[in-house]
């Protein structure tokens, strides 16, 4: 196909230079695919390609190095906000983040998130909440809901047998080095700017050295819900949501 | 000439002020017993005003070893130390710094286990050090300090081996060495490596943050093919050969025309070293071999003592018999290879050794 020459004022819309042109392996429906658009734009747009380095979890987006064009490092199964702050001290005018799954950053790697936030590094965690362990194929994450069922919760998960979901936005609130906490989605176009306007502030807190911020993006996962993508939308509205309502958590000015 | 600096130091000390000394970039560390006085001392001297170093106390060992990661990620000279159940601790990232070529030092002053164990010293790591410890095929740098002076030696030369080779470098103390206080001389202070002298030694792979004029750098060690998994492994192997044949350190005492040889590391050889001294006022023909590099082991001179007709090697290690294995390997049956070991911090005297010297060997 010919390249048609489009004009600036024409332009409505244009892959981000950040994002690579590698296919990617994320589902149909995926919600990673969106965030990580808007993690490039906003490198791009606060012209940190060049100061920027990622650190990226073991799960489905542990992939994610092969499609934003920044420097990347790949941390052991939920260890990358401890990795993340050696980095940034040692490289205090860089942007340094992590983007993390539930898995990986609510359940084997507690204590490195925690602790994190704890200390208040300057460091960004986006925070992909799906309820789900995708990359694995389907089982119980730390934020899968009451009655949901998974492939290892099959008749639903039991409070009795499996425990309860928990919510680490809210509990990093409570963290004096915590300053920036917020919970966004990525399923409809008003949510993506939100969203985006969202992970921009954590970036920018992050370079003026502000404290510890944890961007959560509450996602669907198609085919470790086992539904269609508008299914999953709808699903996630009716039943996520109420659970892990949108919004602002903390932010200290 | 400048005045040496010349200092008494506990050899865990010692450890902190080589790190600074050597323009080391970042320590992370968590208490334990018998190594705390590192991370105690390195707050105490707060290297941060002067070289810029930074030191972080982590919440754990897990996540100690994961900042080192990152560190050593980046290009930068980082650090931690720890004791037995910490290093436990971190050996699957041990594994990740190795598979990832990652340059780096970790210190063990061990103590006695396993489990909880106890705080006295003891060498029941030498299997986890030199065999690996984490998942699938890796090797440490592993360097066994006998003395506070190699202690400090040994903080320079790691890092050196480790940014030569790039790969971890582990010094394997014990309590004994920590704890014990001794005459060092210190190493003048030199500047941490500038960034671009970190772009120039390590542009090709760390993830400095990209520049002008350079692809985007990926530390990663998940390589999902096969063929290409096999590769890296193969590169790995090629590398661990390459140790072997060029970083050997070892040293002798009165090797030359003995009958037997005893083979002791750290502060075992230590101990050692006077057992050949009363063996020798007794009249009997008794040498030292003291391996300095763990791994790479010194296999080829200790094959040649066998072959030139060495009648009987003894292992004296604070273990149940971890070294005498590679000992067996190197003399390959050519003569009879004994261990005597004490465990759970508990030593061996000079002469408790020449007793198993002659019980085991001399007069079998």
């Amino acid at each position: 196909m010919a390249e048609v020459e489009i004009k600036q004022e024409n332009l409505v819309y244009a892959k981000p230079k950040l994002i690579t042109n590698q296919e990617m392996h994320y589902c149909p429906g995926c919600s990673h695919g969106t965030v990580h658009k808007l993690i490039a734009e906003v490198i791009e747009e606060l012209a940190l390609e060049y100061n920027s380095i990622g650190i990226s979890p073991v799960g489905c987006s542990v992939f994610s190095y092969n499609y934003i064009d920044i420097d990347w490092i790949q941390a052991p199964h939920g260890r990358a906000l401890a990795v993340a702050s050696a980095v940034k001290r040692l490289h205090p005018d860089h942007l340094v983040f992590t983007y993390q799954g539930d898995g990986d950053l609510s359940a084997i790697g507690t204590a490195e998130s925690i602790h994190a936030a704890a200390r208040g590094e300057n460091v960004v965690a986006i925070y992909i909440n799906n309820a789900i362990y995708g990359m694995t194929g389907g089982q119980m994450a730390p934020t899968t809901l009451l009655g949901m069922k998974t492939a290892t919760t099959p008749y639903g998960r039991d409070p009795q047998l499996n425990g309860y979901p928990y919510k680490i936005a809210d509990m990093m609130a409570l963290l004096d080095g915590a300053t920036y906490i917020t919970r966004q989605s990525v399923h409809k176009p008003a949510n993506v700017r939100k969203c985006k306007a969202a992970i921009k502030k954590a970036f920018q807190r992050s370079m003026e050295r502000k404290g510890f911020s944890l961007v959560e993006v509450v996602t669907t996962c198609s085919s470790g819900w086992k539904l269609s993508p508008v299914a999953s939308n709808e699903w996630m509205e009716q039943n996520m949501f109420p659970y892990y309502p949108l919004g602002d958590i903390k932010e200290i000015k | 000439m400048a005045e040496k600096d010349v200092k008494l130091m506990k050899g865990n000390e010692v450890i902190a002020h080589a790190a600074i000394r050597y323009g080391c970039d970042g320590y992370f560390g968590y208490p334990i017993t018998p190594q705390s006085e590192v991370l105690e001392t390195l707050m105490e001297l707060k290297p941060w005003e002067t070289t810029g170093m930074v030191v972080l106390q982590a919440e754990s060992e897990t996540s100690s070893i994961n900042m080192v990661y990152g560190g050593a990620a980046t290009g930068k000279r980082v650090m931690t130390s720890s004791s037995s159940p910490g290093v436990s601790l971190m050996t699957e990232t041990l594994s990740y710094l190795a598979a990832a070529e990652l340059p780096c030092l970790i210190v063990n002053c061990q103590r006695g286990g396993p489990g909880l164990g106890t705080i006295q010293p003891a060498q029941g790591d030498y299997f986890q050090a030199v065999k690996g410890g984490g998942h699938g095929d890796y090797r440490l740098i592993v360097l066994a300090p006998n003395s506070v002076q190699e202690m400090h030696d040994h903080v320079a030369e790691g890092f050196d081996l480790a940014f030569k080779y790039r790969t971890p470098a582990m010094i394997l103390a014990d309590g004994v060495i920590g704890q014990m206080m001794e005459k060092v001389v210190l190493a003048p202070q030199r500047p941490r490596k500038t960034t671009a002298e970190i772009a120039a030694e390590c542009g090709e792979w760390a993830t400095t943050g990209k520049y002008e004029g350079r692809t985007r750098n990926i530390i990663t060690t998940l390589e999902l093919q096969p063929e290409r998994m096999q590769e890296i492994n193969l590169r790995l192997q090629a590398k661990y050969r390459q140790i072997e044949q060029q970083a050997v350190r070892y040293e002798t005492t009165e090797c030359d025309d003995a009958d037997y040889v005893i083979v002791a590391f750290g502060s075992s050889a230590r101990i050692c070293s006077a057992t050949v001294e009363i063996a020798r006022a007794e009249g009997l023909k008794v040498g030292l071999l003291r391996p300095i590099t763990l791994y790479p082991f010194p296999t080829v001179p200790l094959a040649e003592l066998a072959m030139r007709g060495v009648k009987g090697f003894l292992v004296a290690e604070l273990n149940a018999g971890q070294m005498v294995e590679d000992v067996r390997l190197a003399v390959n049956g050519k003569a009879p290879v004994e261990h005597y070991g004490r465990q759970g911090g508990m030593l061996f005297s000079p002469d408790d050794v020449l007793v198993a010297l002659k019980e085991k060997l001399i007069n079998r």
